[in-house]
């Protein structure tokens, strides 16, 4: 999908043009000041901070949100393998990474990426069996599984704490500790780079695009000599390595993990954002984290509105605010697929494909 | 080894599982009419329930009024999902018509706990309950009710299946789309059908839970045992309601374990996610689903 929406007479005529992230310099240098924009967000000047504390603690949660939403995104956008177990996945990181820096003394900083090896290892094995579903029994064995590794996470008393939780000891690098939300946030912008340029750059390499012509048209793509059973645990590891990288940060940010976080509601949010975000898009997958996220901010100020004027000051309606926070995700996915099926990105580009051709624009 | 909790626990499992089967009867029309998974059918359950509930405690009608009043709602709130959310997303992929039911559910799911609370409300009672002994097993008679009503549900849907007009042209849209339009009949209309009939079959199920142990948002989680019962294949009919039976068993047989030998206080909840997963792997299109495999 996203490969291949381009202007109409905007051909790529060489392989070192159609292999490019970035069309043209512009869109290069937008990206890096954008990057430095995003270092520059926790810096206070002269006592007074840039972004508030609790905005900062938004941003950090979008970044490894952002991150774990990607991965499902390889797996669903690229691949085309629906999977309703996501959050377990990402659990799973958050555990691992606690427990080998907690009960083996492993460094934070290595064990990020190792508990992000061990989900990608834990991805394998249960995308073995998936490997031979596809489509609807795929998303019903993934809910089972979501379930199965739910209940072994309340179970494995020596792994998660079982009931009690697990407490995640705090970042550190060098003896230098990154502990506060101020600091932390550096490490997490690091690694939401760091996973956002691999996953644009996989998407330009052999194994990317097998993994696209697995999702267009399967049978096509193994006469292709696409070896299918191969790129499709392949993609349930790689989402896996992200969802649990994901969830690592997560847990050296909160501090403490329990398994109740890990739930299949958090798995329906991963595929609304990035439904809402756009299936097939890098940046949508962020796109669509960012609004996920920004939804219940956004309810919040609409009642706080709402009130403002005297309308609605009962008890019960207060109340309800957090019921409105959840049908308002219920109804973004539903209008969003009836109205904007390839979510915010493509919305994106249509706006920009407005204003490039502005008055003349059809 | 106790022999009569055993055998307690396995005919609460038939009953449980007859109510399993119902649910999932639902599902598998909706699936076989109009290739929708519909991931709310737990929350059209729980629906039906508090709307019967509403009727009975807030507007004091006698139960026998409210019930097809509850019903009457529910086949319009069926017509109205369908037309307004399912009807523009004909020819999706599969992705987009999960996450649109899943997205229904969510938010069903909050606007009943807005609306009814979270707290289990009883049903006022409607008919005498007792214990009934047979072969020396004490069921309650909410439960042989329900157990009855789930049996003649399960028998009208294979007389409207085999002998009714319409239950003809609806096996033949699930056949084949376009020999059915074009031999006459209105696929719109078999959809619309086919969602009324799943949503109303649905509320029944709902209300004889609510009935038997309370309306509450955990009604609800039938929806997601319903999963589980589909290892007897998504287009089978006949394979859904043998599913919820093998589920309220095997739910039946945990409970038997869980309490005599392993202690683990949950097995009844995820046994039947870990026979699902076997079955799976075993038979990737259910027990009893269409043959068609394709090598993946």
């Amino acid at each position: 999908m996203a490969l291949s929406v381009r202007p109409a007479g905007d051909f790529r005529v060489s392989y070192q043009q159609d292999r490019t992230i970035f069309p043209t310099r512009g869109s290069t240098l937008w990206c890096i000041v954008g990057i430095l924009f995003l270092c520059l967000l926790p810096l206070q000047i002269g006592g007074k901070s840039l972004v508030s504390s609790y905005w900062l603690a938004l941003v950090i949660q979008i970044a490894y949100y952002g991150i774990a939403a990607l991965g499902l995104n390889i797996l669903v956008g690229f691949t085309g393998q629906i999977s309703l177990g996501h959050s377990a996945f990402f659990g799973f990181g958050a555990f691992m990474s606690a427990y080998l820096s907690g009960k083996h003394g492993v460094p934070v900083a290595l064990s990020i990426p190792l508990a992000g090896l061990a989900t990608g290892l834990l991805g394998v094995i249960v995308g073995l069996p998936a490997a031979r579903l596809k489509g609807l029994y795929l998303a019903i064995a993934t809910l089972a599984s979501q379930f199965v590794l739910q209940d072994f996470f309340s179970r494995a008393e020596w792994f998660t704490g079982g009931a009690s939780g697990a407490n995640a000891a705090p970042f550190s690098l060098f003896g230098y500790s990154l502990s506060g939300d101020r600091k932390y946030y550096y490490v997490v912008l690091f690694y939401l780079v760091i996973m956002y340029v691999f996953a644009a750059n996989l998407v330009r390499t052999r194994d990317g695009r097998a993994m696209i012509a697995v999702r267009d048209h399967y049978l096509s793509a193994e006469i292709m000599g696409i070896n299918l059973t191969y790129y499709r645990i392949l993609a349930f590891g790689i989402s896996s390595v992200y969802a649990g990288i994901g969830g690592a940060l997560m847990a050296h940010y909160t501090s403490f993990v329990s398994a109740e976080a890990f739930d299949l509601l958090l798995s329906i949010n991963f595929l609304a954002m990035i439904i809402i975000g756009g299936l097939g898009s890098v940046m949508g997958s962020l796109m669509g984290t960012v609004f996920i996220l920004f939804l219940p901010e956004f309810m919040q100020s609409i009642v706080r509105g709402i009130q403002s004027f005297g309308y609605a000051q009962s008890a019960a309606f207060i109340e309800g605010l957090a019921y409105m926070k959840e049908m308002a995700i219920g109804m973004a996915i539903v209008l969003f697929l009836i109205f904007e099926p390839d979510g915010l990105a493509a919305r994106w580009r249509k706006i920009k494909a407005y204003w490039k051709l502005y008055p003349f624009s059809y | 080894m106790n022999t009569t909790l055993l055998l307690q626990l396995l005919v609460n499992g038939v009953i449980v599982g007859a109510l399993y089967g119902v649910v999932a009867m639902c599902f598998v029309l909706i699936y076989k009419a109009s290739q929708v998974v519909n991931f709310a059918q737990g929350e059209f359950v729980l629906i039906g329930a508090w709307a019967c509930w509403w009727l009975v405690t807030s507007l004091n009608l006698p139960f026998w009024i409210s019930f097809p009043f509850c019903l009457l709602f529910m086949s319009l709130l069926g017509v109205l999902v369908q037309i307004v959310v399912l009807r523009p997303l004909i020819g999706e992929p599969v992705i987009s018509i999960v996450m649109v039911t899943i997205g229904l559910s969510i938010f069903f799911q909050a606007l009943l706990r807005w609306i009814f609370g979270v707290f289990t409300q009883p049903f006022p009672p409607v008919f005498a309950t007792q214990t009934v002994s047979i072969l020396g097993l004490n069921v309650e008679s909410a439960y042989l009710m329900s157990l009855a009503i789930s049996i003649v549900i399960m028998a009208g849907f294979a007389w409207f299946f085999k002998y009714s007009r319409f239950g003809l042209a609806m096996r033949a849209t699930a056949f084949d789309q376009q020999v059915a339009q074009s031999l006459g009949v209105s696929v719109r209309q078999v959809f619309a059908v086919a969602w009324a009939i799943s949503a109303v079959v649905s509320a029944l199920a709902g209300v004889v839970v609510g009935l038997v142990s309370g309306v509450s948002a955990s009604v609800a989680t039938v929806g997601v045992k319903v999963f589980p019962a589909v290892i007897g294949g998504l287009e089978s009919i006949v394979g859904a309601v043998l599913g919820g039976l093998i589920i309220g068993l095997l739910e039946g047989l945990a409970q038997f374990f869980d309490a005599e030998y392993l202690h683990f206080g949950n097995l009844i909840t995820i046994a039947p996610f870990y026979a699902m997963l076997l079955i799976l792997l075993i038979k990737p299109y259910g027990l009893f689903g269409s043959k068609n495999i394709e090598r993946v």
